[in-house]
């Protein structure tokens, strides 16, 4: 692309009316923010997101069980597969007989997702067909060490709870 | 038995006779000279490095309110007590040096940038006089020269970090410095000629003190003879003005508004501010020659480099800008107070400027390289020669 | 008191001096040179000569040794390689060395200048910078001219060699 140049006329190349007119725009915030208008800062441990956070936030990925208190997760361990940064382990067990939810055959033995590696990318929500790991809004994930930095499965359907309806498919009578 | 007697007796004769000679040596000329000469260095670098650490502070503060931010606030009230935490966190953190650095120049360097600023400060009269002893730390003859030769010496500092890093950035950058310092201090130097043909002398305290009576170089339309009681009688202050605003005045004001112009820019470049930080660029260059340094190394650079800041202000400000000198203000032969108040007066202009150095950088965007030389050779040498040939002109207009 | 500090400058000064022909890298060598010329700049000083001092350190450390740095790290010149020392060399050396002395020295004992003691500068006419400008304006007025006309002619010199193209 050949980018056309303007000749500048005189007052232009002198530069300093330009000069003067940048000082005159950087007082003016100066000023206003000097009264503490029109500050976009957030103070942050005081003021938090939490409020204003879009429906479409990615926090960090949960774990849902649904209306009937059942994991949700079946282990097929796609979200294992997928994790971009390999930071989801799971370690699939068998449902025990006489288990009411027996025909579900599998739930999950081990479901961690090592915080220190997720990068929030949302794939494990989308590739989950029981719709059982979703990306809520917390934000906020502190550990002093890098175990510390591990969800374990209780932690993760701590921080998901209940989701109700969107998968039907084992409610109905055999 | 007078007070001498009493505290004798505290002493062994022997004791008592050295603490005499100590004393007598402390009010003969040379001792005397000698201890305030240490005490006036002393207090000046102490509160020239608490302007530094002040300064980075505001800068930071500065930016943020210019961008709508507000910058550090947290450490002490309004984040004043921030300067400490980083002082802290730097000396607290490893000096590091790089494996392929030539150990002995990498060190040296950080030292070469520091210490040329802090003797600019020596010849600067940050004051009149208290108690009947000048402020000024060394009166030379020389005094302007002196600010601009020892200026030039820091860029070897920059020059050797540079080169001594052995690491891309930080050469470009070391390059980028000598040759900007080189172009720039022509323009610097030259666009004095002007003020030192109008007051002839180089002494800064001389060139002060015209400034005490014919008003500041920068506006040399000071009313003469204006006076505190003058004030309240309007037709005398009217006489005054009118003296003030000759034509004289007004034609020799020319060439020393395009030297103040000169100087004032010329003097952004050489203490690598923005829009002529070409040697750090921060985008570009990863901080340029400091890039490979940590903790105390960077430190230094960082103090250094606030430091001229502050040196360079100091001459704007004692050339051009009236010194410690305020309308109205008599100096400090008049008693101790006011030659406080001048003290205070001039470190409240390096203020100003130093805050109009800050607001310029948060305002203009950077030079491109070959801009700022063709600046240089083409635009200010040129203008500041012209400038002398003007000055010649209207000085032998007016004599 | 003076003479305390010519002996300190003036020794730093040969040290320097010493540095610039016997280090081997070159940056080493620049600098050596700038100390030396600080050094040199110093003992004006404690001359009272305060003009050339600084002018010593403004024209001399600030900006030829600077441009002399900056070719240098632009050309990454390596360190010297050590050679071997030939005798005869070294005797050559000597001898022309000892020659020079000699002549300097003779040169001194019969100038006629240097014989009679120079009279000392009077306490109220220490205002180098006027002294030198009236000798140089009064006295030396048609030297400094050409001077500044020869000068004028090398840089113009300079500019048209540098140019890029040449027509």
């Amino acid at each position: 692309m050949i980018v056309d140049r303007r000749k500048l006329n005189w007052t232009e190349r002198l530069y300093f009316p330009a000069i003067l007119q940048g000082l005159a725009i950087t007082w003016k915030h100066f000023k206003k923010s000097l009264f503490g208008k029109g500050i976009i800062t957030m103070q942050y441990p005081e003021e938090k997101w939490d409020a204003r956070l879009p429906e479409w936030y990615r926090g960090a990925p949960t774990l849902v069980k649904d209306e009937h208190g059942r994991e949700r997760c079946v282990s097929c361990q796609l979200c294992e597969f997928i994790c971009p940064p390999r930071a989801i382990t799971i370690q699939p067990m068998e449902i025990s007989e006489g288990d009411p939810w027996r025909k579900v055959e599998k739930e999950p033995r081990i479901f961690d997702i090592d915080m220190a590696r997720c990068i929030y990318c949302g794939l494990c929500e989308e590739v989950c067909p029981e719709q059982a790991i979703f990306l809520r809004k917390d934000y906020s994930v502190i550990g002093l060490d890098r175990s510390q930095m591990v969800h374990h499965k209780e932690k993760l359907y701590e921080m998901g709870g209940v989701m109700t309806g969107l998968v039907f498919k084992w409610n109905e009578k055999k | 038995m007078d007070a001498s007697n009493v505290i004798s007796q505290f002493f062994s004769p022997a004791a008592w006779t050295f603490l005499k000679a100590v004393a007598g040596w402390f009010m003969s000329p040379i001792g005397f000279l000698v201890w305030t000469t240490l005490v006036k260095s002393a207090v000046l670098l102490g509160i020239v490095l608490g302007l530094v650490s002040y300064t980075v502070y505001a800068e930071r503060r500065v930016s943020a309110l210019i961008q709508d931010r507000l910058g550090p606030n947290r450490v002490g009230w309004q984040g004043l007590l921030q300067p400490v935490a980083d002082a802290l966190k730097l000396l607290l953190k490893e000096n590091f040096t790089p494996k392929s650095a030539n150990y002995f120049y990498f060190r040296l360097a950080p030292k070469l940038v520091m210490v040329p600023p802090i003797l600019v400060l020596a010849v600067i009269p940050v004051g009149s006089s208290l108690f009947g002893v000048p402020i000024t730390i060394a009166s030379l003859n020389t005094g302007a020269l002196y600010v601009l030769a020892i200026s030039s010496i820091s860029v070897y500092g920059i020059v050797l970090a540079g080169w001594s890093s052995n690491s891309k950035y930080p050469f470009l950058g070391g390059i980028r410095s000598s040759s900007q310092m080189i172009s720039y201090e022509l323009s610097l130097a030259l666009s004095l000629v002007p003020v030192f043909m109008l007051i002839g002398s180089l002494n800064l305290d001389t060139i002060v003190h015209y400034q005490v009576e014919h008003g500041w170089l920068v506006f040399p339309f000071w009313p003469k003879g204006m006076t505190f009681s003058a004030l309240w009688h309007p037709a005398e202050a009217l006489n005054a003005f009118r003296a003030g605003l000759s034509l004289k005045h007004f034609l020799y004001w020319i060439p020393l508004f395009i030297s103040f112009l000169l100087f004032l820019i010329s003097m952004f470049a050489e203490t690598n501010r923005l829009p002529f930080d070409l040697p750090e660029a921060e985008q570009e260059l990863i901080g340029g020659y400091h890039t490979e340094y940590s903790s105390m190394g960077f430190a230094l650079f960082f103090l250094g480099e606030y430091t001229a800041m502050i040196a360079g202000a100091s001459a704007i400000i004692t050339l051009f800008l009236g010194g410690w000198s305020l309308p109205l203000i008599p100096d400090g032969s008049h008693g101790w107070g006011w030659g406080i108040v001048n003290i205070v007066t001039f470190f409240a202009k390096v203020v100003a400027l130093l805050l109009f150095f800050i607001w310029v950088r948060w305002t203009l965007p950077r030079f491109r390289f070959d801009q700022l030389m063709k600046l240089g050779w083409y635009f200010f040498f040129e203008l500041a020669i012209v400038n002398i040939f003007l000055a010649a002109a209207v000085l032998t207009y007016i004599h | 008191m003076q003479l305390t500090l010519f002996w300190i400058f003036s020794l730093l000064m040969i040290l320097f001096a010493l540095g610039v022909v016997s280090l081997r890298s070159p940056i080493s060598c620049a600098l050596s040179l700038v100390g030396s010329f600080l050094a040199l700049a110093a003992l004006f000083v404690t001359l009272d000569a305060f003009f050339i001092g600084i002018i010593q350190v403004l024209v001399a450390a600030g900006a030829v040794m600077v441009l002399f740095l900056f070719i240098i790290m632009l050309l990454n010149l390596q360190a010297e390689e050590r050679r071997p020392v030939k005798l005869s060399a070294m005797v050559g050396a000597g001898a022309i060395i000892f020659c020079f002395i000699k002549l300097l020295a003779e040169v001194i004992a019969a100038s006629p200048l240097l014989s009679r003691p120079i009279p000392l500068l009077q306490e109220t006419a220490t205002n180098d910078i006027a002294m030198i400008g009236t000798t140089l304006f009064r006295s030396f007025n048609l030297p400094f001219q050409i001077i500044g006309v020869l000068l004028l002619v090398a840089t113009v010199g300079v500019v048209l060699l540098s140019r890029r193209t040449l027509k």
